[in-house]
């Protein structure tokens, strides 16, 4: 483990290939038929083909919302009728969360990076790692069958008893959604016993990139809290067919009940979507600043605290629901440890940059937009824990806005980021970073222009999910309808000159960020195995840029 | 300084007494956001400039944060929110608690209406009229879906939860209308499902009173078609007597206060009892309304556990008559104490 102890491998340095073996093919090109793709077992195969799928579920999720905006235009009917646009609210919202937020950076950049951060072959569980690809296409599968074939209005939160007594299809999107947790489950457990049991020689705890602390604490989310969503998705399926009289109150049973058990879930399921997006802006913020995270343990266990009370916090979701006033204050105040912890976050994001070495790339450009949706949506989060803002903000646009800026802000900057960063490492290719920026600024443009009006909107009392509105809150509707349209155009934009980038961009240098996290210690594109030749060496902490003669002297601030 | 913020933020007039105490605390969070978000904007756009790449293979220095910085990473922040929490706690109970004398009008939300009665006299459909500077509490449930009760100019708002009454106060301080939208989704009319307040004036509201008394009795208790009654007895604590006798209640409760099979309904609104369990409660209209449905909840010690269940047998109307009715039948010397129900002043 000691440096010393051996001789010839550099500390942090790419092995150079072994001559004395055959070239080993990156793992893009070694099996070229489509049945070598489809059953893989290589996490590198199975995380390109979630990106792909993703990808595409992003854009159906992204479809839905541009007809919702463009519905809202004007404050009567524009587009399409109620039920047809109580449908599309609800599909946006399933379609986002359950087939693009939750899976998108654990399922792409989580199988394909955590075991090349670990110095590991591949994750522990490679069988378990493709069923949890093809459970989530299945659940996809049987969800969007249900969309074809009649769709469901109850929106993305399935509250009953409105869900239990709609007409619409719920049983299949709701099985669907209950197979596509076994995915999430499954993608967890792989990930948590990867990071237990699979760590190189030299990673000890505290030199894993944060990156891999960001996806341990979001796998313990979601094996802990997945199981619980997943039975109440039953239980509702149950009532709708059955007539259980679980949550119906004309059959004793109790409505609140079902809120309870949704939000249990669905609010640490928040984190799940947001907690990689953490890590992901970890590795990003090091490598283009060039310097070790400010207080990286800080970093690491804020992780794992906001995985913790994240569990805690649920209660908010119903402070006008009738629960006990003593319960709100106690829900109130477990919620706020969760803006506490993401503020160590961004403090440390921000003191990262301080006397490092700052490269404005897109990848960059991203990090900052994250920054700003992080505090504004972290922010208001816990405006919104302040029980007695809550009761005239709950279920308006402003808790729209609020979310989209923490959740969906969040993710995208950092799915974007993720794609550009790691674009080279994956493809062995480069984007074109003039477009990358172009695009990036219509992005963070276009989506303060489509959320800041909503805040407003939420101020003024529309409620959300509403189809037609007085007419006072037109102006801002049309704001926000345009700048979803900037926000299209800049995904379009993005969109082109990646696929181009794919097929003709300049081919990447094996390293092109200079960056020392530690999936930058073998090829881009990597083997099939990862590593050739002897494994890298791990003696330093990822992202530690320190001139050598100072590393002995930590300059504290 | 207020309408300044009220306009900027495009917040809804301040119509209530609650409107007024949340929107100080909703500027002094907005300030808080926009001071933090500016201080760490500026000093990450300081940072990116400051310390831009000069030469592609830079080293950095080894820069970790003392124990003071991180500490004060986490107090600055934990400081501002429990500041937050507890002003909002403390509006938030005031929201909670309805005073003792407030005026009482039961809200059922149903697809896609909202239906208002008074205990005595009149009753609207999407038109509450309330009397300004008196606080009303609003006794709420839902014949369906949930419904959420929520009118933007007094900064209210309240599930509608069918098989259970909750309940929200305010105390209107303007006359005039305003309007009352619904905010959870309840199906296809969701956002049809509008309503108004209309805030009188003392005058006017005893006018309008006295008109609603006058009025033809298709005016009255429009709730109360769903039971088919007779028109004479549209005050709700009489038809309350009247669904309590026609489901059978007197069979175990009796009205003079001898105990018979169940408690008396004697005295029994805003009596403190003691439950088997050993715990003590108030009796109040959600333990009234909760005994109906779901009678074995919370058992009176001495009382065994036979009455059947009411829930889908009683309409939320007839529930709320019910409700009315035990309440008529209180002793005056029982009601003190701080949570002791309303004291109703009949509109006469």
């Amino acid at each position: 483990m000691s440096p010393s102890s051996s001789t010839e491998a550099v500390p942090g340095a790419v092995p150079a290939p072994d001559e004395h073996h055959e070239h080993h093919p990156s793992y893009l090109v070694d099996g070229t038929t489509v049945k070598s793709w489809l059953l893989t077992l290589d996490h590198k195969r199975i995380g390109v083909m979630y990106l792909i799928w993703v990808l595409l579920f992003f854009l159906i999720g992204g479809t839905y919302a541009l007809v919702v905006r463009l519905e809202l235009l004007t404050p009567g009917p524009t587009i399409i009728d109620a039920m047809t646009y109580n449908r599309a609210f609800t599909m946006h919202g399933v379609v986002m969360i359950f087939l693009f937020m939750i899976p998108a950076i654990p399922g792409a950049f989580g199988n394909f990076m955590l075991p090349l951060m670990l110095g590991a072959k591949d994750v522990a569980f490679p069988r378990l790692n493709l069923l949890s690809l093809y459970l989530l296409l299945i659940g996809a599968m049987i969800a969007i069958w249900g969309m074809i074939n009649g769709g469901m209005d109850t929106g993305w939160t399935f509250y009953t008893p409105y869900s239990t007594h709609t007409t619409t299809t719920v049983a299949p999107i709701l099985f669907g959604a209950f197979i596509i947790g076994f995915s999430s489950i499954a993608t967890g457990l792989n990930f948590i016993v990867t990071t237990h049991t699979m760590r190189a020689p030299g990673i000890t705890w505290f030199k894993m990139p944060l990156f891999v602390w960001a996806m341990y604490a979001t796998a313990c989310i979601q094996v802990l809290a997945t199981p619980v969503l997943g039975l109440v998705l039953l239980l509702v399926v149950g009532e709708q067919l059955f007539h259980f009289g679980i949550f119906d109150p004309a059959r004793g049973g109790d409505p609140v009940l079902f809120q309870h058990l949704f939000w249990f879930y669905s609010h640490p399921a928040v984190y799940i979507m947001v907690l990689p997006s953490f890590g992901v802006m970890s590795e990003i913020v090091a490598a283009f600043s060039r310097k070790n995270i400010f207080g990286y343990r800080a970093v690491a266990f804020s992780s794992l605290g906001i995985a913790f009370v994240g569990f805690f916090a649920w209660g908010h979701h119903m402070f006008v629901s009738g629960q006990s006033t003593f319960n709100a204050g106690v829900f109130a105040v477990l919620t706020m440890l969760v803006g506490v912890f993401t503020a160590i976050k961004v403090f440390n994001w921000v003191g990262t940059v301080y006397k490092g070495a700052v490269d404005f790339k897109t990848p960059f450009a991203y990090f900052c937009g994250f920054l700003y949706f992080t505090v504004f949506g972290g922010m208001t989060g816990v405006a919104f824990a302040t029980a007695s803002l809550d009761v005239p903000w709950h279920d308006t646009y402003f808790v729209v806005a609020h979310f989209h800026f923490i959740m969906v802000g969040a993710t995208i900057m950092a799915f974007m980021a993720a794609i550009h960063y790691w674009f080279p490492k994956m493809f062995g290719r480069m984007y074109h970073e003039g477009w990358g920026l172009v695009s990036a600024a219509l992005i963070i443009l276009g989506f303060n222009a489509t959320f800041i009006p909503q805040f407003l909107l939420g101020n003024a009392g529309m409620p959300r999910r509403y189809y037609e509105y007085p007419e006072r809150f037109q102006t801002l509707n049309v704001a926000s309808t345009a700048g979803a349209s900037l926000l299209a155009l800049g995904f379009i934009i993005s969109a082109i000159y990646l696929v181009y980038a794919l097929v003709y961009g300049e081919k990447a240098a094996s390293n092109p960020w200079h960056s020392k996290g530690y999936e930058w210690l073998t090829e881009s594109p990597p083997p099939t195995h990862n590593f050739v030749g002897p494994q890298p060496i791990y003696t330093e902490e990822p992202h530690f840029y320190v001139d050598p003669e100072k590393a002995e002297e930590p300059y504290e601030v | 300084m207020n309408e300044l913020l009220n306009k900027l933020l495009f917040l809804p007039e301040q119509a209530s007494t609650f409107a007024e105490r949340v929107d100080s605390l909703h500027y002094f969070v907005v300030t808080v956001t926009m001071l933090s978000s500016f201080v760490t904007g500026t000093a990450a756009i300081y940072f990116f400039f400051r310390y831009r790449r000069r030469a592609d293979h830079q080293t950095t220095e080894y820069v970790i944060p003392s124990v003071k910085t991180e500490f004060v990473f986490v107090s600055l922040p934990l400081v501002f929110f429990l500041a937050w929490f507890v002003i909002g706690f403390r509006d938030f109970v005031y929201v909670q608690t309805p005073p003792k004398d407030s005026m009482d009008v039961y809200v059922m939300g149903k697809q896609w209406m909202w239906k208002f009665s008074y205990p005595e006299g009149p009753n609207g459909v999407n038109v509450l009229h309330v009397p300004a500077n008196r606080p009303v509490r609003l006794l709420i449930t839902s014949r369906d879906v949930l419904h959420s009760f929520f009118v933007p100019a007094f900064r209210i708002k309240m599930d509608a939860v069918p098989g259970r009454y909750t309940q929200t106060w305010f105390e209107a301080t303007k006359p005039g209308t305003y309007q009352i939208l619904c905010t959870e989704y309840c199906g296809l009319s969701h956002s049809k499902m509008l309503g108004e307040v209309v805030v009188l004036s003392p005058e006017e509201w005893d006018a309008w009173v006295k008109e609603q008394r006058k009025g033809g009795l298709q005016n009255r208790q429009d709730a109360l078609a769903d039971l088919a009654l007779e028109p004479e007895t549209a005050r709700m604590s009489a038809q309350g007597q009247k669904v309590a006798a026609e489901v059978g209640c007197f069979k175990c409760h009796t009205v003079n206060g001898e105990p018979h099979i169940g408690p008396t309904f004697q005295g029994m609104y805003g009596r403190m009892e003691t439950m088997q369990d050993g715990t003590s409660l108030r009796v109040d209209e959600a333990y009234i309304t909760q005994s109906m449905m779901d009678p074995g909840a919370h058992l009176v010690t001495g009382f065994p556990n036979v009455m059947p269940t009411f829930q889908g047998k009683l309409t939320g109307p007839q529930t709320a008559a019910i409700v009315e009715y035990i309440k008529t039948l209180r002793t005056p010397d029982i009601r003190t104490g701080a949570t002791q129900g309303p004291v109703y002043e009949p509109i006469q």
